[in-house]
């Protein structure tokens, strides 16, 4: 069984050997040829049997592309809005307005380092209390001027530290799904990393919840859970599996609305490709919900979550 | 789940009915005291005044008018819709907590009344699965809401537990979500909700529902916050001061209204649901 890595290693020896044919004139294209074979065939069988624990990886892979990449692939005009207006401008968790295929739009979206300065900056994607105030103050504009509201989650959960606990994150998370339950406009959100508990769901709670393939949205992650249920940081790969937490189990399970494909090894393969599917996928989505009036709009999404959770009823 | 350890709390165990000790010892100042003082004193040791782990069915009681009780919960139990398992499974899990609490779930919901006003409370059992909210807890919670909305009355929620349940994975996290939605409905109506935390309220509780209150009020002693100590030293290694997510640090911080001793709970209680009652409007 291979993993990534040998596959990464094999891509770039095919593209040596490329470079080579080209330089020095040799025939090199039959074996290129062979290697490219092989190379696809052992990508199809590694990801055609991706455990839940690869899933996580591909989902926190730093080549993946974050919530910018999407927003500059998908919209035009991204105008973005800093302020929550109370405390700061968490770099953690963007929003601002756009145009999606001709129609304005409210992104809220949370944004992941792509180096040390730039993860510094950003808590490692991790908002503190002024993100979901932020959050919430977009979702407040976007519903004055009947903005439809796209959120994009990505984050390992709500910064963990004093500051955050000084200033309530537990109570500016719980305001924050107040808001996007209350709030009179579509809203569609997708998972496009790592949906990490309360700090995901907390701009989570929308009429359409969408998921990329390899991304994953859970209760605890599985370091977590591994270190409180089985009492050992080695046993990630049992709980992330015990969770369920991959965008086909959600679906499956009836949570998500819809998994969106992509290319073979993960959304950084092809981000073109990711980003069309999505675009279409999201205009979709947008159109339907648009037809509703507001009360068919408030109260599907009101039976939708109410309707959320598995037990069972005693009978007399 | 890691127990929380904490002086101000213990679990004692005040043994059922079919143990004839008399006494037990206070962990806090070491005094042998009388059992029938310290339940009659809602479990405060006698002798210090330390507080010991109130059972819901001790907290309920403690709070509401004699004889006023009556279980309103829907008769449902946990599904394992992950089929989980780790050191023990799931269902294992719940029929241990059931065996040793009494309860079929972490959560008792009574109509009730407090000095003669008609109530809903909903009180969180922590030594059921460290009170943690699953589809059960959420289902009730959002029952009792809507038992106030249909008797016209307030709803009050104690508070007491570790978070989301994480063996019912992506469905725990969602009851966040799912007790929002009929906590607008009840605000819609304008009938009070009371929220009362006590030790501890945290997680995706405190992040969600107990966050929510018109009031919220904490009992001396409490731990609120959302994420643990542990978890913030193991992901950011950042010293923490000593008041660190008790009551008084929510209170400095704005995170609660008032912080109230255990002993005043019902008083406190009863002075806040008058101002609500609705033949006053």
């Amino acid at each position: 069984m291979s993993d990534e890595r040998t596959l990464d290693l094999l891509e770039a020896k095919i593209q040596e050997l490329r470079e080579l044919n080209k330089v020095d004139g040799l025939d090199l294209s039959a074996e290129i040829t062979k290697l490219e074979k092989k190379l696809a065939q052992m990508r199809t069988e590694l990801y055609a049997s991706l455990g839940d624990w690869e899933r996580v990886r591909i989902a926190r892979n730093p080549k993946r592309p974050y919530s910018l990449d999407y927003i500059e692939g998908l919209f035009s005009g991204f105008y973005e809005l800093h302020g929550d207006r109370m405390s700061g401008d968490d770099r953690a968790l963007l929003t601002g307005l756009a145009e999606l295929d001709g129609q304005n739009v409210a992104i809220i979206a949370q944004q992941k380092g792509r180096n040390p300065a730039d993860n510094k900056e950003r808590y490692f994607g991790m908002a503190r209390p002024q993100g979901y105030h932020k959050a919430i103050r977009m979702m407040h504009l976007a519903e004055r001027f009947g903005f439809p509201i796209i959120s994009m989650i990505d984050t390992p959960g709500a910064y963990p530290g004093l500051e955050s606990e000084e200033n309530n994150i537990g109570g500016a998370i719980a305001a924050s799904i107040m808001s996007m339950i209350k709030i009179t406009v579509p809203t569609v959100a997708v998972v496009i990393g790592e949906g990490g508990s309360g700090g995901a769901v907390a701009i989570g709670a929308a009429d359409r919840v969408l998921m990329l393939e390899n991304a994953i949205f859970s209760v605890i992650s599985p370091e977590g859970a591994a270190a409180i249920l089985w009492k050992s940081k080695e046993r990630v790969k049992e709980a992330a599996a015990a969770l369920k937490l991959t965008a086909p189990e959600l679906l499956d399970m009836g949570v998500i609305d819809e998994v969106i494909p992509e290319p073979l090894g993960g959304a950084h393969k092809d981000m073109e490709q990711t980003v069309s599917a999505l675009k279409e996928r999201l205009i979709h989505h947008l159109n339907e919900l648009s037809e509703k009036t507001v009360n068919e709009l408030m109260s599907s999404r009101y039976e939708r979550y109410r309707g959320t959770g598995r037990y069972s009823t005693l009978s007399d | 789940m890691p127990i929380f350890k904490d002086k101000q709390y213990f679990r004692v165990k005040l043994e059922k009915e079919a143990d004839e000790a008399l006494w037990l010892r206070c962990k806090s100042c070491g005094e042998l005291v009388f059992k029938r003082r310290v339940r009659e004193n809602n479990n405060i040791c006698p002798n210090c005044g330390e507080y010991f782990f109130l059972t819901a069915r001790e907290r309920i009681e403690s709070l509401i008018d004699e004889g006023s009780f009556e279980d309103v919960s829907r008769p449902i139990v946990a599904d394992d819709p992950l089929g989980f398992q780790d050191e023990k499974s799931y269902p294992q899990r719940l029929k241990e907590a059931q065996e040793k609490t009494g309860l079929p779930s972490a959560i008792i919901l009574a109509s009730a009344e407090i000095s003669q006003m008609l109530v809903v409370v909903g009180v969180m059992e922590f030594q059921f699965i460290g009170g943690s909210m699953g589809s059960v807890m959420g289902e009730q919670i959002c029952h009792g809401m809507e038992e106030a909305i249909r008797r016209r009355c307030a709803f009050i929620l104690v508070s007491s537990s570790g978070g989301a349940r994480m063996q019912e994975g992506i469905f725990a996290l969602l009851q966040m979500v799912k007790t929002t939605a009929v906590r607008a409905q009840l605000a819609e109506e304008r009938l009070p909700f009371i929220s009362v935390m006590t030790y501890p309220t945290t997680g995706g509780v405190q992040a969600s529902i107990a966050s929510l209150g018109d009031i919220i009020i904490a009992e001396k002693g409490a731990m609120i916050g959302f994420a643990g100590r542990r978890v913030i030293k193991e992901t950011i290694a950042e010293e923490l001061p000593k008041n660190f997510q008790t009551d008084a640090f929510a209170l400095e911080h704005g995170i609660i209204d008032r912080v109230v001793k255990r002993e005043d709970l019902r008083g406190e209680l009863a002075t806040v649901l008058r101002f609500f009652q609705e033949e006053k409007k």
